[in-house]
């Protein structure tokens, strides 16, 4: 059984990150990239599976610039077993990935796709619901919990909803898409950062699937949310009471 | 029953008082009647002889037992004689006994004991049982370590459900030395603190004790001062006016940054009043041409660390108390820390100071040029001398730029040699791109998987005997990575690495951090940890460590980390209460092994109050005597930070 992992190359979660001055987005250059977070869970959880015998490939795929490659080299460090590299330099949004990797799906033929529930540079949260759709395939987004039943081809999935926990029972070949609680990713040992030098990356242009990309949505301005504006000391109670309905305007 | 005398508010500290002596002796005497009178009283008399011989038996058995380790120092001797001194203890004793059984003998406790004052005697000796006297106060800070009532053995039982008789020494880093209150140094009145209110403000100079109680004491909990004022200056004037009049007050002053130090330097020993740079903390100018930053001496070093991030610089140093240590701190004790080895010491990257010497002159040595050979560079007696030379306000420092490419490796070495070896082959594969080379033992390890929340195993799959972790640092993302992992591939197939992990964000880089860092945390949670700072050769490094543990077997936990890349070993011995035996068989064989070696018995802690006699371990007298001088033509009237550092003496 083969599962297949989307991987995104985005701003390391512990970078300070700061607006370019032209307003245009957020500065990345010099600036340190590694594996959403989420990704990275999604990778372990499929390693996990592979572990317990459940599966017998783990595939990742990126999209992206040629810098991809580094990602993909983390993933295969951690334990995948091959890297799909689908190069573009035009800005992505989650529709174009969904139908880039759906392309990817109907080629590699996987059972479960796993993704993270969201990049940490975008927030999008949508990649895995629309390739769900477009696959009509069964989805279970933020996943916390998963249990393969590989003789019945079926996944059962713990959500962290907001009311609590939902439990879904899924048919294979299903999309997940990971949430924090789910499993702590593994680090990547020396010995398989060695194994990883030789396993295959395939790399992939948009021409050859014969897609064309065209983005409905386009980035008018980033700026940065407003200041905190530094708390005032009150004098007196009814300075305070003045305060709050004049200026806060709560009473 | 002997109880112990009444709980003083002076340190636990061994400090022995020289307050009310008839006091307690009295009340000892009374006690010791009544005890007397009760046994002879309710028993049979061949019974009552029995147990009054066997309870003073019991009593003063292991009382004479202790004696024979008393470290009793010659003050006036020019040799250091670290052995006991036979004829002293037995008059000790037999004064001890006089003392205890005759009701009538009011004198003050140790006066017999004291050798003669001469001019250089700084220093008195007492018995065990002084000591003891003043130390059993139960210790409120830390409330995990028991109280043992050396005169009590049924409270003592009811305690802790053991019968013998222990000693319970709370604030101990090293062997028995007592500090004896200068006498010279003037007691605080209220006319002092309104002349400190007239320059500072009411609301800078503290007297409440309950804020009073965490700059009294040190981060360890070890030492406790009893100052009754803290002095929060804000200006270099300011700190020059306090200092002026403290001068010709005589008044002791103890300099006070974010008091994270490990020997006992941050703390007054008695009542010397603190003056805490903390409000001193504006950065003044960032040039981002040479990256010279001009900060004050109360600037924390995490949040100059975030500034400078902010430019695009980084700080030449780096330690594990970067949240509260302050830059004056820093640059006043010469701290090491984990970047050493790549950007080198204080005394390379601070390029100016401004400090104020005890008579409340300021020296504006403040320059931000890298270079500048116009006579004596008097900045470095500043770096280095914790205080007690001047009080350091402002700090210049060379920042170097923030590199882009950091790249941190968790490694597993099978034995010390290797790591040696591996150390060997970074400097010259990783060569420019190194930035730290740290490594920590097995039980290390242990210690902070154990006792720190938050920390996870790299290398879960098996236990190994030796950690290292390096980080590199450099310009080019790809190359450096490329260079790290050659290095680390090629120390695999030679055997150097069993086994190893390479972060692959910065969240991994910190966790492994955390493990290094965390090492000091976890030792204080494990309970008493007794901490030794040393520079050694590196060859030698690890046969100390090997050495205390067969010394102390079972008795404590030995754990050795440390700066590799600097050849600077942190030997700590962690033990579930603090305990004499352990300590007997620690020092001062540890100073004696280092000396031997020719090392350092601190490398980067300094000497502080803990080691402040240890000096000539590694220093010779002629070197140590030129110290004496210059700390008597800066500071004649010894007012800055007492009783640390130089041998007291050599103080006058």
């Amino acid at each position: 059984m083969k599962i297949m992992v989307g991987i995104k190359r985005v701003v390391d979660y512990a970078v300070k990150i700061r607006v370019k001055g032209d307003k245009t987005g957020v500065v990345t250059e010099n600036v340190k990239m590694s594996m959403n977070p989420f990704c990275e869970i999604a990778l372990e959880e499929a390693l996990r599976l592979r572990e317990y015998g459940l599966a017998s490939e783990v595939v990742a795929v990126s999209v992206g610039p040629s810098q991809c490659l580094d990602t993909l080299r983390t993933a295969l460090a951690m334990g995948a077993d091959r890297g799909i590299h689908v190069h573009s330099t035009s800005s992505l949004f989650p529709l174009s990935v969904a139908k880039i990797l759906t392309h990817l799906v109907l080629f590699e033929k996987p059972s479960l796709l796993f993704l993270g529930k969201q990049a940490i540079d975008d927030d999008c949260n949508q990649t895995g619901q629309i390739i769900a759709g477009l696959l009509n395939w069964p989805q279970a987004t933020f996943a916390s919990k998963v249990l393969l039943h590989k003789d019945k081809q079926v996944v059962t999935v713990d959500r962290e909803v907001d009311d609590g926990i939902e439990t879904l029972s899924l048919n294979l070949p299903a999309v997940i898409t990971t949430d924090l609680r789910l499993n702590q990713p593994r680090y990547a040992t020396l010995p398989n950062i060695m194994k990883a030098k030789s396993k295959p990356v395939n790399k992939f242009t948009l021409e050859e699937f014969n897609l064309q990309i065209k983005s409905d949505l386009e980035i008018l301005q980033v700026t940065e949310p407003p200041k905190r504006k530094p708390g005032v000391l009150v004098a007196s109670v009814d300075d305070l009471i003045h305060k709050l309905k004049h200026d806060a305007n709560v009473i | 029953m002997f109880s112990p005398p009444p709980p003083h508010p002076e340190p636990c500290l061994q400090a022995v008082l020289a307050e009310d002596p008839i006091t307690n002796h009295s009340r000892m005497g009374s006690e010791c009647c009544r005890f007397v009178v009760m046994i002879l009283v309710a028993n049979v008399k061949r019974l009552t002889v029995g147990i009054t011989v066997s309870a003073f038996t019991f009593l003063f058995l292991p009382h004479f037992v202790c004696h024979c380790r008393i470290t009793v120092q010659k003050a006036q001797h020019a040799s250091y004689l670290p052995d006991t001194m036979p004829n002293h203890k037995s008059r000790a004793t037999f004064g001890f006994l006089l003392r205890s059984f005759n009701p009538f003998f009011h004198r003050p406790w140790n006066q017999h004991l004291l050798p003669s004052p001469t001019s250089s005697s700084r220093f008195t000796s007492a018995t065990f049982f002084d000591k003891k006297c003043s130390l059993l106060q139960h210790d409120a800070i830390r409330g995990d370590h028991q109280v043992f009532s050396f005169f009590n053995p049924f409270r003592n039982f009811l305690q802790t459900k053991q019968w013998g008789v222990g000693f319970q020494h709370k604030c101990y880093g090293s062997m028995a030395e007592l500090v004896q209150r200068n006498p010279r140094f003037s007691k605080l009145n209220d006319d002092d603190v309104r002349y400190f209110e007239g320059i500072l403000g009411t609301k800078n100079v503290v007297q409440d004790e309950d804020k009073l109680v965490a700059s009294n004491t040190d981060w360890l909990h070890k030492f406790k001062g009893s100052s009754k004022l803290l002095l929060q200056p804000r200006t270099t004037d300011q700190v020059s006016q306090i200092l002026k009049y403290c001068n010709s007050r005589n008044l002791a002053v103890v300099p006070q940054g974010g008091n994270t130090g490990l020997v006992g330097g941050s703390v007054p020993v008695f009542d010397e009043v603190i003056v805490s740079l903390s409000s001193m903390n504006k950065i003044i100018s960032f040039d981002k041409v040479s990256g010279t930053l001009v900060c004050e001496a109360g600037c924390i070093l995490e949040n100059i660390m975030s500034f400078l991030d902010n430019e695009g610089f980084i700080m030449p140093l780096d330690l594990g108390a970067k949240g509260s240590c302050q830059i004056g701190g820093n640059v006043s004790t010469n701290a090491g820390g984990l970047r050493l080895v790549r950007y080198g010491s204080l005394h390379g990257s601070v390029l100016g100071v401004e400090a104020v010497l005890a008579n409340g002159t300021a020296l504006d040595m403040l320059k931000t040029l890298r270079k500048d050979n116009t006579g004596y560079d008097l900045k470095h007696l500043f770096i280095g001398s914790e205080g007690s030379l001047g009080i350091v306000t402002k700090v210049s420092i060379l920042t170097p730029p923030k590199l882009s490419s950091v790249n941190v490796a968790f490694l597993a070495c099978k034995d010390y040699r290797s790591c040696q070896k591996l150390l060997q082959e970074a400097k010259r594969k990783l060569g420019e791109i190194l930035s730290a080379f740290e490594f920590l033992d097995g039980q290390s390890m242990n210690l902070v998987l154990n006792h720190l929340e938050g920390a996870r195993n790299p290398l879960p799959t098996s236990l190994h005997d030796f950690y290292v972790l390096i980080e590199t640092t450099g310009s080019d993302e790809s190359s450096d990575k490329q260079k790290l992992e050659a290095f680390l591939l090629g120390s695999m197939e030679n055997e150097l690495i069993s086994d190893g992990v390479l972060a692959q964000d910065i969240n991994q880089a910190s966790s492994f951090w955390l493990l290094r860092e965390g090492i000091p945390e976890a030792l204080m949670r494990a309970g008493a940890v007794y901490k030794y700072d040393l520079s050694i050769p590196l060859e030698q490094m690890y046969n100390l460590v090997e050495e205390m543990r067969s010394r102390l077997g079972n008795t404590a936990n030995v754990i050795g980390y440390g700066h590799l890349g600097d050849g600077n070993l942190h030997l700590n011995i962690s033990s579930p209460r603090y305990d004499d035996k352990i300590l007997s068989q620690i020092e001062p064989f540890v100073y004696e092994w280092t000396s031997k070696h020719r090392g350092s018995i601190s490398a980067e802690h300094g000497l502080g109050l803990m080691k402040a006699n240890k000096i000539f371990y590694s220093q010779s007298r002629e070197t140590v005597q030129l110290m004496a001088s210059i700390k008597n033509l800066l500071d004649p009237n010894n007012i800055l930070n007492p009783y640390k550092v130089l041998p007291h003496s050599l103080i006058s």
